[in-house]
């Protein structure tokens, strides 16, 4: 049996249908402050 | 546009535009890599043979027709289709500011030569915030908030808490117009440890949401860089009022922020011994600084960093299973919940929803830009007067560098720091590549880690 587990994530493109709020946390700030990374956001809407 | 890639035992393809995330074993693996370049039936010939002895060509086919439903489900294979979408946040939310980064002090009372912000002065001369000048960025902010309402300021520096009576008074203020506002602030302070007192733990405590507290690790290596002006290292007078901090925050938001550097890029030590003295929220950062400055990261330590991510990982799974789990800031991926693609393609919002207030109430982009005087965009009792850079900044996104274009971590990145894309090509739309490289490889440790846990809590 080949195997093929897919995980539970969040559909980017289904987060395309509301249009994006921008309550989130601007990227770098109240954090590392010398690197841009998003993915570790948390989104205010959820 | 798929991402596949091995770690930790686990064969992970990773679905750039849809976000899914599939744990597949090594036929699979050669299944999903080959599927769009070679026909099905050289292909499963192909596959049949490698792996004669663990499947056969039914299985094979069997399997070829789920990557193709999981193709269908918009769950492999994705295009990307936001390009289009890439400037409608900006412009949707154009013109309100959400979050401030204030100045209030540009002294320090360490003299660390790998300073980013030069000892805390930005290339330019000693200062501290006023009370009336920090009331008025705050004004400032609230009148550019528009409906948002959480409205993020950070206390930085230099050290901010060489200016704490100010930092108090602002906080104080802020609490005072918030309510008939309609807004909440949050607050975060950035601080080197060496005024923290009860009277600073307290309030922090009590007012600040997050707070940023500046440990390299080690002694010997954050004593090397973080001293005092006499060069004295600051290593034995912080930690033990950073214990008590963190202790006394009872869950609060923390992370403790280290720098690594050329002197120490085997930083896995330095995140042990803030796990060893009891620190548990940490974060670890590549140091920013010129490439000809001794302390840069090199080619040759690349390979150590890359393997020490993996090592860090690997740590994180262990104290997982040990119920001694902790967090690294880089590594944090809610796979089911995490930023919307708005979000993913729009860019870090330096210059346009986040800026930086200096001492006197001079506006910059962000913290990175401050001393920088062409990027220079306003003050805060006229706002923004320079269009011209602030245009700039608000058509920085994902698809405005060509590089990220085909990077496969670029929806988690959202094309990266425009102060280090700057400072490495001269421009906010170049890419840091150096950074892009050590970026990509933290992703795949984290979402490793996620799919890791994921699967554990399955189980």
């Amino acid at each position: 049996m080949i195997q093929i587990t897919t995980l539970e994530t969040r559909n980017l493109c289904e987060s395309a249908k509301n249009g994006g709020c921008g309550e989130c946390q601007t990227s770098c700030q109240s954090a590392c402050k010398t690197s841009c990374g998003i993915a570790n956001q948390n989104c205010e809407n959820k | 546009m798929i991402h596949p890639y091995k770690l930790n035992g686990y064969n992970i393809v990773l679905d750039v535009c849809s976000g899914s995330i599939h744990l597949v074993d090594e036929i699979a693996y050669d299944l999903i890599v080959g599927y769009e370049d070679t026909p099905r039936t050289e292909l499963i010939a192909a596959l049949a043979a490698k792996y004669a002895d663990k499947t056969n060509p039914d299985e094979l086919n069997e399997a070829y027709d789920q990557v193709t439903a999981l193709k269908d489900a918009g769950k492999l294979f994705t295009p990307d289709n936001y390009e289009p979408m890439a400037g409608q946040l900006k412009a949707k939310t154009s013109g309100v500011i959400k979050a401030l980064c204030l100045h209030v002090a540009h002294v320090c009372n360490l003299n660390c030569s790998y300073c980013f912000a030069s000892q805390g002065k930005y290339h330019g001369d000693r200062a501290i915030m006023s009370f009336e000048v920090g009331k008025r960025a705050l004004d400032f902010l609230v009148e550019h908030s528009g409906t948002r309402k959480n409205l993020e300021v950070d206390f930085f520096g230099g050290e901010p808490l060489m200016n704490f009576q100010v930092v108090k008074d602002l906080v104080a203020y802020a609490r005072s117009i918030e309510q008939a506002a309609g807004k909440h602030f949050r607050f975060t302070l950035t601080t080197n440890g060496m005024l923290v007192d009860d009277e600073v733990i307290d309030f922090a405590n009590r007012e600040c949401h997050n707070v940023v507290l500046s440990l390299d690790g080690r002694k010997e290596i954050h004593d090397r860089f973080r001293v005092d002006y006499a060069g004295n290292g600051s290593w034995e007078r912080i930690v033990p009022k950073f214990q008590r901090f963190v202790e006394a925050r009872g869950g609060k938001g923390y992370y403790m922020r280290g720098t690594f550097t050329h002197a120490n890029p085997d930083f896995l030590k330095d995140i042990q011994t803030m796990l060893d003295l009891g620190f548990t929220e940490l974060s670890m950062e590549p140091v920013v600084c010129a490439p000809d400055d001794p302390s840069a990261l090199t080619e040759a330590d690349k390979p150590i960093v890359m393997q020490q991510y993996e090592e860090l990982a690997k740590l994180m799974l262990e104290r997982d299973r040990e119920g001694r789990p902790f967090t690294f800031y880089h590594y944090m991926i809610d796979l089911t919940g995490g930023p919307c693609i708005y979000k993913r393609i729009s860019g870090c919002g330096s210059g346009t929803e986040y800026m930086a207030v200096t001492p006197w109430g001079d506006l910059y982009p962000c913290h990175q830009f401050v001393g920088e005087e062409k990027f220079r965009l306003g003050d805060i009792w006229t706002g923004v007067t320079n269009h011209a850079i602030q245009d700039q900044f608000a058509a920085c996104n994902v698809y405005a560098r060509e590089e990220c274009k085909s990077c496969w971590a670029r929806l988690y990145c959202s094309g990266g720091c425009a102060a280090n894309a700057y400072h490495a090509t001269g421009k906010i739309t170049g890419t840091y590549a150096y950074g892009c490289e050590l970026f990509r490889k933290r992703m795949e440790c984290a979402l490793m880690l996620a799919a890791a846990r994921q699967l554990k809590l399955e189980n």
